[in-house]
């Protein structure tokens, strides 16, 4: 089944000089046709301006289609009934820890969206409880959110999505403004959900190493969906990859060197372990 | 001996029971034209101490000699120290605020006293250092993608001739070539002007690739001095202080705990692949 499902979208905005005149119009997405499958771990990349967000957020009606179709679970979001399922089936955590987080108190943060949802307060408190156990957070639960470190608040953040019970949940740059620490954090308590909870994660980064575990990658430039593989098809381009503005892994930049020098070690490779097994059986 | 830091402590809300001792005797000596990076994890006293170097912020005890002056004497003007001085703070785009990008560079150099036909000098030399195209001059700032907006923040700082540039995470939410540019832009300032570089990065590859010396912060001290492979060396220690060495460092240790001969210090891409082909016999 398809949690999510886009068939020719496209998203235009109008541009507008100081006096309101229109200036013209830009298409932000450009007939995007893709299938996200429930549980899947999926990645979009593309360099600023590609799109990638615009297109992030038609997935929980932020926006509409101004051509195409979008469905979740299986309903248009474009329908204004559909608008609550929509929303609540996919969550979505942003790029700024301390824009989202609006709770005095950890656990009262994290209640709020089921609060919101009309959930029985009994189980409001069970399922920030699981919530915050399963991004690791739950001896936090009485701290003050501004006490906490980037990637304490953004696990916060992303537990305060997990407790309105999303199928699939829309991380847009989570990591960008943390430290190392903090991003492997993060990663950490993402690939547990999509693992261990099977929530779908679609998740949009600049950092490539932050990729290497997802099913899927889509590739965006200029609001058209450029490619699409698993992380192995795709990093084995890099050549492709850098005019697109984006980069490989370091782990892969380097077996791509030296294999460009003559070491026979196969393209793709992702992971350190990988390039250290290829090397060694060279010996 | 372009900047001296001496003895320097700070200590916020220092008569409330919450007190937080930000910097613990600073020692520190900035040589004229360095590139010099600077990580620590969110909350270790980086953003702290170079608000200090151009005079932000006060220390509670010891003192900075800027030029041999100590810039906390009576006599010393602070407005002297912030022209030679230029802080470029995170997220600097959220700083535009003019109509078009060339009277936003303006601003600085007019504030500084100087006539409206100086200051426009000023900006087009700033702008055309940071590489920005003439053609989009006369835009707005608002207009430009991530990387150009983040271009004009800088060359705004440039425009006012400073001596040290300070560099906040200027790459933060780039694209892998936009951190590229920019990164290789404030490079060539250094290399081209003889401008001292501080840049403060959460990113152990950018900063293994650019700087000639790195401090490492950790509670408030600076733990570690010295050149990148130095540093880079200490890798337990770094994770203890929630950073990494940069992934090739990684891959290197474990080549060499596999039997592979090689120079596990290497800190950048370039410096691994030369050691691995060596280990091979290959030139």
């Amino acid at each position: 089944m398809d949690i999510v499902k886009a068939r020719n979208l496209v998203f235009e905005y109008i541009r507008r000089d100081e006096e309101g005149n229109v200036e013209g119009i830009s298409t932000a997405v450009d007939h995007v046709s893709l299938q996200i499958a429930q549980g899947d771990f999926v990645a979009i990349l593309g360099h600023n301006g590609s799109g990638k967000s615009t297109l992030a957020k038609h997935l929980n009606a932020i926006l509409y289609p101004t051509e195409g179709t979008v469905w979740v679970d299986g309903k248009d979001t474009s329908a204004e009934e559909n608008l609550w399922a929509v929303r609540q089936n996919v969550g979505m955590v942003f790029q700024n820890p301390d824009n989202q987080i609006i709770g005095q108190v950890v656990e009262e943060d994290v209640g709020f969206g089921p609060e919101n949802l009309g959930v029985p307060t009994k189980e409001i408190w069970e399922r920030v409880e699981e919530s915050l156990r399963a991004v690791g957070m739950y001896e936090y639960r009485k701290h003050s959110p501004n006490r906490l470190s980037g990637g304490q608040k953004q696990r916060v953040s992303i537990a305060g999505v997990l407790a309105m019970h999303p199928k699939c949940i829309v991380l847009d740059e989570p990591t960008a403004m943390l430290d190392p620490s903090g991003r492997k954090e993060v990663i950490r308590a993402v690939r547990g959900l999509n693992d261990v909870e099977g929530i779908t994660v679609i998740l949009i980064t600049h950092y490539m190493e932050e990729v290497i575990h997802a099913n899927k990658i889509f590739v965006m430039d200029g609001g058209k969906l450029v490619m699409e593989g698993t992380p192995r098809e795709i990093f084995s381009q890099v050549e492709r990859l850098k005019e697109l503005r984006l980069d490989v892994p370091q782990v892969t930049l380097l077996a791509h060197e030296l294999r460009k020098k003559g070491l026979p070690i196969p393209e793709g490779i992702l992971e350190r372990k990988e390039l250290v097994e290829a090397l060694r059986g060279l010996k | 001996m372009a900047i001296i830091v001496d003895h320097l402590n700070y200590i916020y809300g220092q008569d409330t029971e919450q007190a937080v001792h930000a910097l613990q005797d600073i020692n520190l000596q900035i040589p004229d034209g360095q590139f010099i990076g600077i990580i620590g994890h969110t909350g270790s006293g980086k953003s702290t101490l170079m608000q200090h170097l151009n005079g932000l912020l006060k220390a509670t005890s010891g003192t900075i000699y800027y030029n041999g002056q100590d810039i906390y004497d009576e006599d010393y003007k602070l407005k002297d120290l912030r022209s030679h001085v230029g802080l470029v703070f995170q997220y600097p785009e959220h700083q535009l605020f003019e109509a078009d990008v060339f009277s936003d560079v303006c601003f600085g150099p007019k504030n500084l006293g100087l006539s409206k036909k100086d200051a426009e000098l000023r900006a087009f030399e700033a702008l055309r250092k940071v590489g920005f195209p003439e053609e989009l001059f006369y835009t707005s700032p608002f207009d430009l993608s991530g990387g150009q907006k983040r271009r004009v923040a800088i060359a705004g700082v440039l425009a006012m001739k400073p001596d040290v540039l300070i560099l906040d995470e200027p790459t933060a939410g780039l694209d892998p070539k936009g951190r590229e540019d920019i990164l290789g832009m404030v490079k060539s300032l250094q290399r081209e002007s003889g401008m001292t570089i501080l840049l403060v990065s959460h990113s152990m590859d950018d900063v293994a690739e650019y700087v000639d010396r790195i401090l490492v912060m950790d509670h408030g001290r600076i733990a570690f001095d010295d050149i990148p492979r130095n540093v880079f060396s200490h890798v337990e220690e770094l994770e203890e202080m929630h950073l990494a060495a940069p992934q090739v460092t990684y891959i290197l240790r474990d080549l060499e705990k596999a039997g592979i001969d090689v120079d596990e210090n290497a800190t950048t891409v370039e410096e691994a692949a030369s050691t691995i082909l060596q280990a091979f016999g290959i030139k």
